[in-house]
């Protein structure tokens, strides 16, 4: 009995390293053009999907955080390069621009810097 | 379904959990509910229900993305005593329901109370916005008609009456008052403007009637700029963060690598029951605070800078709070900066009064900066003055004319030629000479009868800045393109300890870059020449009162026009970054300590943790360390 449980511990142990620590690929997507206007939706639940967004450069961008978490840890997003810091448990869609009258990266995450996210802008 | 808030579900829950609490409390006397197992079962299957739920939900999505977070152990926390307590109820032994039921109670209000503090916070920076009034008294077609502040453009002519506030930025046109700047300069006086002045939008014009012309408006305005500059500096990254962050990532899945562990210590090698094992796993995971890490230095940011604005100081980002408190050395330019930038008069020989009549009748009409020197001397004074006519403009000597029929100078030695001078004046203007001091000599009807001092004067509240600075154990440092003397002395007034001299406007980077080697710098600067160095130095401060190049390239900029807020920006940094420290040092000590023991390290010398107490612990760290940020 004790062996068993020693070894379905190591077990999951091993998994656990795995699963965080380990290299996984992440979630990339495009963000949709339509009227000189790009738009894109970023899903919110126990983390952002997709993860890493990708504008085009000089198309004005709208980026919408849809709120399915209803735990305050993901409550807040925030742009550091940006300065912006929203709120996203005042309605389900939060819209919010991002300039993308150059190619660079802007990283984002939640209040506390748990959950990472991406957007790229590029050419 | 029906969205309720944190705060409604905290309570719905802690109603359920009641019969559970009542029970905590009866248990010492041996009094049992009866039907306690089942009440507590239903109870906190609903508390489960409602409450628990949405963090197994979080915490699934967040583990298929690869990632753990607090919500991650409130979930296992959670699901592991309710789901045993499930088995343990169908097979007949003990129960923990209550504890479950218990955590979930606790973390919703833990969240629903941050939720509230940190709109709280946050808003006391929109409310700098409000400060804005919704109309503006707009000159229209000869009348003045109220327009809502959006509609208001550059250049319109705005009229402000007494105790109005001025709605937007802009150039005083006429009228003469006092304005009350305190809500964006931080200075407490009230500030006198006159035609030409300067306003500043939002500030509160106190006694006079005041008409200007619009020169910002919208997201220009002085306090519009000022509002998304502390907005960034909030959300900055301060460099300490960079180990917290890389701590939080792996934080979570190594709590619960601590469980397991502590689970197999306890059941395999100790041989402890496996329900004894499995409280002290479930103590560790819900002990864990990462929270508190990942928090420690945006709250202490937020509240820093939004503080350090009222006081008129910005503070663009958490780095340059940070590197402020390393900086050994502090560097002034001295034009504009340590001095106010326009020469002054600061000595009158001879016979004072007319002296001055003489000199401002031959320098009313000239533009000359020395020139305004002697009228706003000849002003403070109230002199009436002759009107001089022949005037003679001699390029870089100065002025000849004929004052009441008699032949006059202003100028330099050069002028002299027939004039006489008495000894007693050539050797006063030595000494004048020798303190750094330009000197313009007066002459009248062939004798020269009185000098004229004038000199660009360090800022009133100079020397105090800088004996502060230098009480503080930092080295202060004078840049400057001006010959050794004028330097010297000047440095000497306001006690800097090193004078650099005739810079060119070039080589001030340069110079930063040498003393960096000594440790860091600080350089604080106003003009367009200042802001290579601004940038090289390890903290950039710039006067607001500088050109937009130079606020550009300051990390820290001071609203007021006084060196002092190179001290008050030193403190508040010191105090910011002492606070993220002790934040961290608190975040790290409670998981440091509260884990092991969680874990049954101290079981050997008594010290066990009930579940509740537990509870307990986190959760009066949790709001102790909430009160400390938002109070």
């Amino acid at each position: 009995m004790q062996l068993v449980v020693l070894a379905i511990s190591l077990g999951l142990i091993a998994f656990i390293i795995w699963w965080f620590f380990g290299s996984h690929e992440e979630k990339t997507s495009d963000a949709q053009i339509s009227d000189n206007q790009q738009e894109s939706t970023i899903v919110v639940d126990g983390g952002y999907s997709p993860s890493t967004l990708v504008l085009k450069k000089g198309v004005p961008a709208k980026v919408k955080f849809q709120m399915n978490d209803s735990t305050a840890c993901l409550s807040h997003v925030v742009f550091e390069k940006l300065g912006i810091d929203k709120d996203l448990t005042k309605q389900k869609m939060t819209a919010i621009e991002i300039p993308t009258d150059q190619a660079t990266e802007f990283d984002y995450a939640c209040g506390m810097n748990m959950f990472h996210g991406k957007i790229i802008v590029k050419d | 379904m029906i969205k309720i808030s944190n705060m409604q579900k905290f309570w719905l829950s802690l109603i359920l959990a009641s019969p559970m609490l009542l029970q905590m409390v009866l248990m010492p006397f041996h009094w049992i509910i009866p039907g306690y197992t089942w009440i507590a079962f239903l109870t906190t299957t609903l508390i489960m229900l409602i409450s628990a739920a949405p963090y197994w939900k979080s915490a699934w999505a967040a583990f298929k993305h690869h990632n753990a977070n607090m919500n991650t152990l409130v979930a296992v926390g959670t699901s592991v005593a309710y789901f045993y307590s499930l088995f343990a109820m169908l097979t007949g032994r003990a129960v923990y329901f209550e504890s479950a039921a218990l955590v979930t109670v606790f973390v919703l209000l833990g969240d629903a109370l941050e939720e509230r503090m940190h709109s709280s916070a946050s808003n006391a920076l929109s409310k700098l916005l409000n400060l804005q009034v919704k109309e503006a008294d707009v000159l229209t077609n000869d009348q003045y008609s109220k327009v809502p502040l959006e509609k208001v453009q550059v250049g319109d002519i705005i009229r402000v009456r007494p105790g109005e506030k001025i709605p937007v930025d802009g150039v005083v046109t006429k009228g003469t008052t006092h304005v009350n700047e305190s809500m964006v300069t931080g200075e407490s006086l009230p500030v006198s403007k006159k035609t030409g002045d300067e306003v500043i939008g939002s500030t509160i014009n106190m006694d006079g009637l005041l008409i200007f012309r619009a020169t910002k408006v919208g997201k220009d305005t002085a306090l519009a700029q000022i509002v998304e500059l502390v907005k960034k500096a909030q959300t900055s990254h301060a460099p300490i963060q960079n180990l917290t962050d890389r701590l939080s990532s792996i934080f979570v899945p190594a709590v619960l690598i601590a469980a397991i562990v502590t689970f197999v210590i306890w059941f395999v090698f100790l041989g402890a029951p496996a329900v004894q094992a499995m409280l002290f796993a479930v103590s560790v995971i819900v002990i864990a605070c990462p929270c508190a890490l990942g928090l420690a230095t945006p709250t202490a940011l937020m509240v820093g800078t939004a503080r350090s604005a009222k006081l008129g100081v910005l503070i663009k980002n958490g780095q340059a709070l940070e590197e402020v408190n390393h900086v050994k050395t502090v560097v002034f330019d001295k034009t504009g900066t340590i001095t106010a930038g326009k020469p002054v008069v600061t000595d009158v020989i001879g016979n004072q009064q007319k002296v001055l009549q003489i000199a401002a009748a031959l320098e009313v009409n000239s533009e000359h900066p020395l020139a305004s020197a002697v009228m706003a001397k000849a002003k403070q004074y109230q002199l009436r003055y002759s009107q001089a006519t022949d005037f003679q403009n001699i390029e870089g000597k100065g002025v000849k004319a004929a004052v009441d029929g008699q032949n006059a100078f202003v100028g330099s030695a050069k002028l002299m030629t027939t004039y006489q001078m008495a000894d007693d004046l050539k050797t006063e203007m030595t000494r004048l000479q020798n303190d750094a001091k330009t000197v313009v000599l007066v002459g009248l009807a062939g004798q020269v009868i009185g000098l004229i001092a004038i000199q660009d004067t360090p800022k009133k509240t100079a020397a105090q800045a800088i004996s502060e600075l230098k009480a503080r154990g930092l080295k202060t440092v004078m840049l400057t393109g001006d010959n050794q003397r004028v330097a010297q002395a000047i440095g000497s007034q306001v006690g800097i300890d090193q004078v650099i001299a005739g810079v060119l406007p070039n080589e001030k980077a340069d110079h930063v870059k040498a003393l960096q080697q000594d440790g860091q710098v600080a350089f604080v600067g106003d003009g367009i020449n200042d802001a290579p160095a601004l940038t090289v130095a390890d903290v950039g401060i710039a006067m607001g009162s500088g050109t937009d190049i130079a606020i550009e390239s300051g990390e820290i900029i001071l609203m007021q026009n006084d060196l002092m807020g190179v001290v008050r920006a030193l403190e508040i940094s010191k105090k910011t970054f002492n606070r993220i420290k002790l934040n961290l040092f608190w975040a790290f000590i409670y998981n440091l300590i509260g884990i092991p023991i969680s874990a049954g390290v101290l079981v050997g010398i008594g010290l066990q943790l009930s579940l509740s107490w537990l509870v307990w612990q986190w959760l009066s760290h949790r709001f102790r360390w909430l009160l400390r940020h938002y109070y």
